[in-house]
């Protein structure tokens, strides 16, 4: 996967708590063999209507927000199914940073196998960013070496995010070859259960 | 003396493979289900790196989400019929064995481990399918990964995870008459939220929990992700030991009796800590029906439709106002006075015969309102094999109930068995998501015996109170 270390991005606010995987991407897309082309549908049953068109009154469609790269929302975002499409769709749309209170742990794991950053702030913290990005266009800088997200005009917030989650992120690591390093501890394990 | 130990921490230190302070572990997978949408690109991913599986022989796949429930011979959509014939081609390539739409232990994947006795007690399980929790009812850690994790886990037989944190949910007492397992959970993610379980895995203790058949069990474990706990388990007991007695993948004689003495050994020890705990009443528990999108919008079935006013804050209020919008709901209303056009009986929640068979029990006799389309849609082939043998589906289709083929179905309407826009749906699923069952779609979550009942009546109705006139 692409490293990720230091991201600079427009800022999208989906001041929504709960938002599930059905939403980021509905069943109807789940069908394709590929981890590709799936940015075209997120959250798609928002975003368009019963004829296919763009919805003005979803914010996503508004001009201000085309190019955003850093996705904002309310707690426990992700929850729901497994899809692993769910990150497969905003990374393809363009997004390389979620930034929310928590998350629903199967995505949060999901994100992290992609090369997205999901960074976890305070509730405070996130509705200031919504806030920010709901009155105009705002950028910020997300530092994955440092564990900071900072604007140009004094906000910072710290993040924590596990070493080992970290690592692969910053390297791009593939998981299988790391734990491949690992083999004959498999095999012994499976020696030793029979 | 040894220090007490949850069955959570006894399966983790068995299954360790490599540890390093600060890292996650590297756990060990028994147990390894496949299905069709969220593993072609896993399999893509060995072959592009020139990997094999690992072990074919602790993984098993199985067509679910994709398959239709009539007509099985004419898939209509070229899309669908291209991830079958993916997942079949992968099985061959790679050695993996396969329950294909035809094949006689075909059915949706959490229905037939445990049919099949694959899910045992002491297993680690994964699957690609966020409800994998429900094989936590025999006291396996079982949860569901993403594709990536599939990937990794067919090339590895391992997966890399956090030692989990414990959660008790103790249940209290015990249920009345005509409340099910279905409603204990609801009431469970309705009063302690969609997210108290983030972080967990839950182990469900307490006599109503005891008192469960496995098949109650399995509908509890399965929704525990409803309450954002990857697995949610049960420590195995007599209940367990006699469900799996002479299922096909269960040793017998003294191999078997072994292997019970280990199970029971891994109940939780009397006087473990946990690292969180809630309590709830089971006598306390009416029949539960959600009214908003998502499980933890329910209310008993004699309650009233929340209204903004309900709120605690500014936000709450924001998503009950967005709730009752889609759900086309006005607040205040009795549930029992909402009218459904779609009844769907199904899902890895509640399609096990123990359900159908309770809620044929409430259909008997009776006609379905001619407002309402009703489906059956047991959980396996062999569900609906032995249902078909005891005259179960007689029972349906004499009232009106279409009865169909195993699969998912209407629980997430990948097929084509979709509820329209704007209508409604009593579904015996576990997900009442904004266009979960259908773009548009508005679903109500009850058990099978409330989702019989509201086939019938043609609203919901309190199934302890039924009084519908039996013709002699």
């Amino acid at each position: 996967m692409e490293p990720i270390r230091k991201h600079e991005g427009l800022v999208y606010p989906l001041n929504r708590a709960n938002v599930d995987t059905d939403q980021i991407i509905p069943k109807q897309f789940l069908k394709r063999i590929s981890r590709q082309g799936f940015g075209q549908f997120v959250f798609y049953n928002w975003r368009f209507d019963s004829n296919g068109e763009l919805r003005n009154d979803f914010s996503l469609n508004q001009p201000k927000y085309q190019g955003t790269s850093i996705l904002v929302a309310g707690e426990n975002f992700g929850c729901g199914s497994s899809r692993e499409h769910a990150p497969w769709a905003l990374q393809d749309y363009g997004f390389r940073v979620i930034i929310a209170p928590s998350y629903a742990d199967i995505f949060y794991n999901n994100c992290t196998k992609n090369g997205i950053l999901p960074v976890k702030l305070t509730e405070d913290e996130v509705q200031t960013l919504i806030n920010n990005a709901e009155a105009s266009q705002y950028h910020l800088t997300v530092d994955l070496e440092a564990k900071k997200v900072y604007d140009t005009q004094g906000f910072e917030a710290s993040f924590d995010l596990d070493d080992y989650k970290r690592e692969m992120l910053l390297n791009g690591w593939d998981e299988i070859a790391v734990t491949l390093t690992h083999e004959d501890k498999i095999s012994q394990f499976e020696e030793a259960k029979g | 003396m040894r220090k007490p130990k949850t069955i959570i921490e006894k399966i983790w230190e068995k299954h360790i493979v490599h540890h390093e302070e600060g890292k996650p572990d590297l756990l060990y997978i028994d147990l390894h289900l496949v299905h069709e949408v969220t593993s072609p690109q896993a399999f893509e991913g060995l072959r592009i790196n020139n990997r094999k599986v690992r072990r074919p022989d602790r993984t098993f796949a199985t067509m679910d989400h994709n398959v239709p429930t009539i007509h099985r011979n004419v898939i209509k959509d070229e899309v669908s019929k291209t991830q079958m014939e993916t997942l079949k081609a992968n099985c061959e390539e790679f050695g993996v064995p396969l329950a294909d739409i035809h094949h006689p232990d075909q059915g949706i994947v959490h229905v037939i481990g445990p049919e099949l006795g694959l899910t045992q007690p002491g297993k680690t399980i994964v699957c690609g399918d966020s409800h994998t929790s429900t094989h936590g009812a025999f006291g396996a850690l079982a949860f569901g990964i993403g594709t990536s994790e599939v990937e990794h886990v067919l090339a590895t037989q391992t997966i890399w995870q956090q030692k989990p944190k414990t959660l008790n949910v103790k249940v209290n007492g015990k249920l009345g008459t005509g409340v099910t397992a279905k409603d204990l959970i609801l009431a469970i993610i309705g009063k302690f939220g969609v997210k108290f379980g983030t972080g967990y895995v839950i182990e469900y203790t307490g006599e109503a929990i005891r008192d469960l058949s496995m098949e109650g069990r399995m509908t509890v474990c399965n929704m525990s992700i409803e309450a954002g706990a990857r697995a949610g388990l049960i420590s195995p007991d007599d209940t367990t030991v006699e469900f799996l007695r002479g299922k096909r993948h269960v040793p017998d004689g003294q191999e078997f009796e072994q292997l019970v003495e280990e199970w029971k050994a891994l109940a939780t020890d009397e006087g473990a800590i946990y690292d969180e705990q809630v309590e709830i009443d089971a006598d306390e528990i009416e029949p539960q029906v959600t009214w908003g999108t998502n499980p933890g919008m329910c209310i008993p079935v004699s309650a009233n439709v929340p209204t903004v006013d309900d709120a605690n804050h500014e936000n709450e209020r924001e998503e009950i106002t967005r709730a009752l919008e889609y759900m086309g709901l006005e607040g205040g209303e009795p549930i029992s006075s909402v009218e459904i056009e779609h009844v769907f009986i199904g899902s890895c929640t509640n399609s096990r015969l123990a359900d159908l068979k309770r809620a044929s029990e409430i259909v008997k006799g009776h006609k379905v309102n001619p407002n309402v389309r009703a489906i059956v849609v047991p959980g396996s082939h062999s569900v609906k094999a032995q249902a078909e043998k005891e005259g179960i589906d007689v029972i349906f289709k004499d009232a009106g109930f279409e009865w169909r083929d195993a699969g998912c179905s209407m629980c997430l309407a990948m097929n084509d068995d979709v509820v329209p826009e704007g209508e409604r749906c009593a579904s015996t699923s576990n997900r009442n998501f904004e266009g979960r069952q259908g773009t548009g779609a508005r679903t109500h979550l009850v058990s099978p015996e409330m989702a019989a009942a509201a086939a019938i009546k043609g609203h919901f109705v309190d199934v302890r109170h039924l009084s519908i006139p039996t013709p002699s």
